[in-house]
Formats: C-alpha cells, structure tokens, sequence
C-alpha cells in the first residue's frame, strides 16, 4: 500500500457533465508522487474527460480531487493550476497570436523549482531557434514540444498529458518517449492519456483502463504482458 | 487663392482638420468596441451611451461639483468604467455562452435605459462645456488656423491608441489578452484569473469611450443622445477595419475620418467630374458614384465604403476570417 505521503493524486466517484450529458460516471483511480501512469481506452470512454474534470473545464462536476492533500473539487481552473497541476490538451492549445516565446512564457508559474528558459531552449533547441516565429507557424513536432515545454516552466509537479504521441512521426515520438523518461527522472508525477500503447507502454509504472466514463482495471507494468489479452479486449485492438 | 480640384486649400484643410477630429473620436471608441469585443465576444451597443456618460459625468463634475476638465479627464473615466466593472459582474457574464445577439440585446437595452435618464433628468436640449483655459485659443500655420484644443484632441486619442496598441501587441498583460481572446478555457487552466481578467477588460473598454465622451465634451454639445448619433458611424468603422482587430481599429478610426473630410470638402466630387465628366457612356455610369462622394452625401460615405469592404472582405479590412 502506498502512503497517503507519497500520494499526489487521489480522484474518488468523480462525475462531470457537458450540459445534459453525463460523461464520467464515478472515476476512481490514485497517482503516487514521481510515478508515470495512463489512462487507456477507446475513444469516447472519458480520458480526456477526466483529465478536464479534474482542470475544472468541465460543465459541472462532482465526487472528490485531492492533490497534494488539498480538495479540489470546488476551486476555480486559475486556482487548481496554483496545486501544481500542468496542462497539455489533446489539441496543444498553441496560440496563433502568440509568438513561440510568448508562447513558452504564458502560463504563470504556480510553484518555485520550475525549469529555467535557459535550461527549456536547451532540452529543446528548436523552440530557441524558432523563438520569434508566429506559434501556429511551427511543425506539428515543434508544437507538441512547446505544448509540453511551457508547462515544465511554471514549477508544476504533476504534469497531464492528453494524446502527445498523436499524428507524429516516429522519429518525433521517439523523442517525445526519452523526453517522458527524462522527466520522470527528474521526479515529475505524469498522467498520460495515449491511444499509443506501444509509445505508453514501456514508460508508465501503471496503466488504468476506462470504459464507458469509469476506471475497470488497474495494470501495473510487470503484470502487462499476462493481461494483454484482456486488455485487448477492452481496446479492441 | 490656391486651389486643389476646385477646392480653397484652406476648405480643405478645415475638413481635413475636423476629419481628423472625428476619426481619433472614432478610433477612441471603436478601439473600446474591439477589445470588449475580442475577450468577451459581446456588441457592446452601450458604447455610445458610455460615452455620452463620460461627457455628461464632466459637465455634472464642472457644475455641481467644480471639478476642472483635468480632473474630470481621470476620474469621469474611472468612474463610467466601475459601472462597467459592475454591469459585467452582474448581467453580463450570464450571456458568454448564449449567441453575440444576446449580448448585443442586453447592452442596446441598457443604452435605451441611460439614454432615457438622461433625458429625463437633463432634457434634450443639451448643455454646454467650456474649453480648459491652458487649451484655449489656437495658432495660426499660415496655411490654416489651429483651434489648440482641437490639436489636443488628436494628440491624447492617439497617444491613448497606441498606448493600448502597445500593452496588447507587446506586453505579457497583452499577451495573456490575446491568449484569453483566442482560448480562455486554457488560460484559466494555466492559472490565470480569466474571469478577473474580462471584467477589468469590459470596464477599460468602457473608460475608453468615457475618455472620449471628456474629450468631446467642449466641442460638441453635451446632450443624452450625442453617443447614439456616433455610435451607428462607429459601427460602420468596426465593420470595415475587422471585429476586434485592434490596429485596425485604429488606423480604419482616423482614416475613415479623413475621407469624411475629404469629401465633404468636394474635393472627391469634383476630381470624379473633372475625370469623367466629358467622357461619354462612363460619364454617366460614373455619375451616381459622385452622387455618392458628393459633400451633401458625406454623412453617408463610410455606409458606403462599408458595402464595398463587406462585398470585397467580409472579414473586414485588418480582420481575420474565422
């Protein structure tokens, strides 16, 4: 059992709603301090949901966030983000009246320790290299990039990452995979929603699958390789 | 006497002088129009009636009150935007997610509403506000006399626009404005106070067109309907330069000025006569376009280079298709 210390996240019978509909029925899952962890499932079974409900951009929503010990179910967006909590969407969210920089520069920072400008153009010399063009004017790569670069900026610790791997090509998610590993090394807590198992995989220490707006299975890593037909099953690969 | 196409350079000069006037007013108000408009995506049709507010709040300050024109400069702004702060806090915010039209209903309203207490109270016949002594009297360029107040007017509009130009297009305040216009929901997630955020930019919107109403105040004739005669032509410039485009607003403001001036100088008129006038067939195609840019027909001008922006770029001249 891990102790409540080490726990950074805990998400018990959350439900969210986008007006009438009923998206999340009951979520129950738990993120330890410095783990990597995903959420799997078909399209429509509510990870990215999830992810929103737990940000505050759903419609409503109920149940219980705790992070780092404090509730968060009734705080406004602006005030979840200052629990430590980075944000990078399924669509990156790169604004196209923003330069790259001011791009990198937007989200406040919300705790100390967060990475240095200096040490982000280094970890990714690209985004230094197209610092000034328009943020819609890079690559899709060099946007993914950015998407996750200006969140190691603001000092948040437990990093939501929604499909990063998507529509890249391997050499880019290749990439992407070291970059998830090195944060990993340096204590970050992730989740990660992936339609890209074989990229998610090898990096998580802990994979839910959700089904129809709830968790159904918890798979820790060494236990994969028994349960993959099982997991196929639900992912209908 | 010197003459340029059959105008007195002087006439001209005195249009080009109050199309000036007229276009840094309409910059002043239609920069308000899209700031309101690109964060909180609502046709702020009080827009007049604010300004209307900024010049009577003046008058009441210099007569019940003796507050000087410098004064009333700062505080009538301040004071005409918390009663923005407070109409977003209270009825605006509930119609963000509903259609423009909502919002566009909620604000022309309230216009109806201020209009008529205005009226009410001060009747409609309108009050008059002396020109600050310090800015009193003018210089004369040789070419033209100089009204220096009306030379003030143009240089604080300006200052005024491309000081907010620059906070917008250049700042990390600016850069948080332009990213809550593009995807608010975000931002907030980011840990910006979005909501914060777009009632402070409603009530600076709406202090602008208050700047503008003091500014006005001396040279036209403060009553409660001076906002909805401007308001409709600055609409047409909000058109033309593109919702919520903020440079555009600005250069379409003082340039559709200038052309208000110029043709109503018949400069226009006369340039088109002198050119087509003795050609046959074109000549009279041509002739209900002088109609058209003649100086009788000026107030009617930029309705109709909106027409033509609109059939040429929907989008507006500096707006972005979406």
């Amino acid at each position: 059992m891990p102790s409540a210390a080490a726990e950074y996240l805990r998400v018990t019978d959350l439900h969210a709603f986008y007006g009438e509909s009923h998206i999340l029925h009951g979520v129950d899952f738990t993120v330890n301090r410095g783990e990597v962890v995903t959420l799997l499932g078909r399209n429509g079974a509510g990870r990215t949901t999830t992810l929103r409900a737990i940000l505050g951009l759903v419609g409503s929503r109920s149940g219980s966030i705790m992070v780092n010990g404090v509730e968060a179910i009734h705080l406004p967006p602006h005030r979840i983000a200052y629990l430590g909590i980075g944000y990078c969407p399924e669509e990156r969210g790169i604004y196209a009246s923003l330069t790259c920089e001011e791009n990198l520069l937007l989200p406040p920072v919300v705790r100390s320790g967060g990475m240095s400008l200096d040490e982000i153009y280094q970890m990714f010399p690209n985004l230094k290299e197209r610092r000034s063009s328009q943020g819609t004017r890079l690559s899709g790569g060099e946007q993914q990039m950015l998407a996750v670069a200006r969140i190691l900026r603001t000092g948040a610790q437990l990093l939501l990452l929604d499909e990063i791997s998507e529509g890249l090509a391997p050499v880019i998610v290749q990439a992407l995979a070291r970059m998830v590993r090195m944060l990993k090394d340096k204590g970050y807590t992730i989740i990660m929603v992936e339609q890209n198992f074989r990229f998610a995989a090898p990096l998580a220490d802990r994979h839910y699958i959700m089904e129809r707006g709830k968790v159904v299975e918890e798979i820790p890593a060494p236990q994969l390789e028994s349960r993959m037909d099982m997991l196929h099953e639900y992912l209908g690969v | 006497m010197t003459e340029i196409f059959g105008v007195p350079i002087q006439a001209l000069f005195g249009q080009l002088l109050i199309g000036l006037i007229n276009g840094s007013f309409y910059a002043v108000l239609s920069l308000g129009l899209a700031i309101i408009f690109g964060l909180l995506n609502i046709i702020n049709f009080a827009h007049g009636a604010q300004y209307m507010m900024g010049a009577f709040l003046a008058w009441i300050g210099m007569t019940f009150l003796g507050v000087n024109y410098w004064w009333a400069l700062m505080l009538s702004p301040l004071a005409v935007g918390v009663t923005g702060v407070i109409i977003e806090r209270t009825m605006l915010r509930w119609l963000y997610r509903l259609d423009h039209l909502y919002g566009l209903l909620l604000t022309f309203g309230l216009a109806l509403i201020v209009e008529g207490l205005f009226r009410y109270k001060f009747g409609i016949s309108g009050e008059s506000y002396p020109v600050p002594e310090t800015l009193a009297g003018g210089i004369n360029l040789g070419f033209m006399f100089l009204p220096k107040y009306r030379a003030w007017v143009v240089v604080a509009s300006l200052v005024v626009c491309f000081v907010t130009w620059y906070v917008i297009e250049r700042s990390k305040l600016g850069s948080y404005l332009r990213a809550g216009t593009e995807n608010p929901q975000l931002l907030q997630a980011f840990g910006v106070n979005v909501p914060l955020m777009i009632t402070l930019t409603y009530g600076y919107g709406v202090a602008l067109a208050a700047f503008a109403g003091v500014l006005a105040a001396p040279i036209f004739n403060v009553n409660p309907v001076m906002g909805s005669n401007l308001i409709i032509v600055v609409f047409a410039v909000v058109v033309i330069g593109g919702m919520g485009s903020i440079m555009g607003s600005i250069v379409t403001g003082i340039g559709l000025g200038l052309i208000e001036g110029v043709v109503k100088s018949g400069m226009v008129a006369n340039l088109l006569g002198a050119i087509f006038d003795e050609v046959p067939i074109v000549g009279s195609i041509v002739y209900p376009v002088k109609l058209l840019f003649s100086p009788e027909a000026s107030a009617v001008t930029i309705f109709v280079i909106m027409a033509i922006v609109l059939l040429l770029r929907p989008a507006g001249l500096f707006g972005r298709e979406r």
